[in-house]
């Protein structure tokens, strides 16, 4: 039995752009939200947070790049 | 030539062009749909994904953002240690009573506090919310910032009510032979 792999074309794949522009743009809000608190917290004098936020921003960037490997993965 | 040039119809002819509306081949069409035979759905989809891209793009600028904060943290010059210096005498404060003195020369105004026989505590005079000087309230155990209203305690510093987020640096203290030093300063903590 042979799998044949259905081809969306790009009207049926908006929902789908459109749903991962929603959680890229989640994804960057929540990492201004880190780079303000953390420059908040680096002035007060509090250095022990800066290296977690980076780290979690980081994280945050390879989801942000997975999403849009995906979605260039669709064409 | 794109497929839906040729006349050929079919599902590619939505991802590679546009199917006219009256079904007619493209050589019928007018001027502006052979010049620009692109749908707005297929329009959309690529300024969308572009949109996701250049949004990625901020999410890279953010993470560098987040690490120029660590490395002006790590190359940050660490202030010398303070040596211990006498700010007042013992005898020179009642239970209740407050100066103002300065730790280490040339630093902003701090306040001494006598809150007990042999308790002091010292802070920054400067209120972390616009900078107003702060007030003992002693026999409410705060001390004020009447500018705006902000209150801290008066034993640990941090705030307790009012617009100030952060705690008043600390002057650290040590009583020695009827003399109170300051031999330190550490730093805001929210």
């Amino acid at each position: 039995m042979t799998r044949r792999r259905l081809r969306m074309v790009r009207a049926q794949r908006m929902p789908i752009v459109n749903a991962m522009l929603a959680f890229v743009v989640l994804i960057v809000i929540l990492q201004l939200w880190l780079l303000t608190a953390t420059m908040n917290a680096y002035l007060g004098g509090d250095t022990t947070t800066v290296v977690p936020a980076a780290l979690a921003s980081l994280v945050c960037l390879g989801l942000n790049s997975g999403l849009l490997w995906y979605l260039f993965g669709l064409d | 030539m794109i497929p839906s040039q040729r006349g050929v119809e079919g599902p590619r002819d939505l991802d590679h062009g546009t199917v006219p509306p009256d079904g007619r081949p493209m050589a019928e069409q007018p001027k502006w749909r052979r010049d620009f035979p692109i749908d707005w759905a297929q329009d959309e989809y690529v300024s969308r994904r572009e949109l996701t891209k250049f949004i990625v793009l901020t999410s890279a600028a953010l993470v560098v953002g987040q690490f120029w904060i660590v490395l002006k943290s790590a190359l940050a010059r660490r202030p010398a240690p303070l040596v211990g210096e006498p700010i007042a005498s013992v005898d020179e404060l009642s239970i209740g009573g407050a100066k103002t003195f300065t730790y280490p020369e040339g630093s902003t105004p701090r306040l001494l506090v006598r809150t007990g026989a042999t308790a002091f505590v010292a802070y920054d005079q400067q209120c972390t919310h616009l900078l107003c000087p702060v007030v003992p309230a002693v026999e409410l155990g705060r001390l004020h910032c009447p500018c705006h209203n902000g209150w801290f305690d008066l034993e640990t510093g941090r705030p307790l009510a009012g617009p100030p987020q952060r705690a008043l640096p600390r002057v650290l203290l040590h009583v020695r032979d009827g003399s109170v030093y300051a031999t330190g300063v550490e730093a805001s903590a929210t």
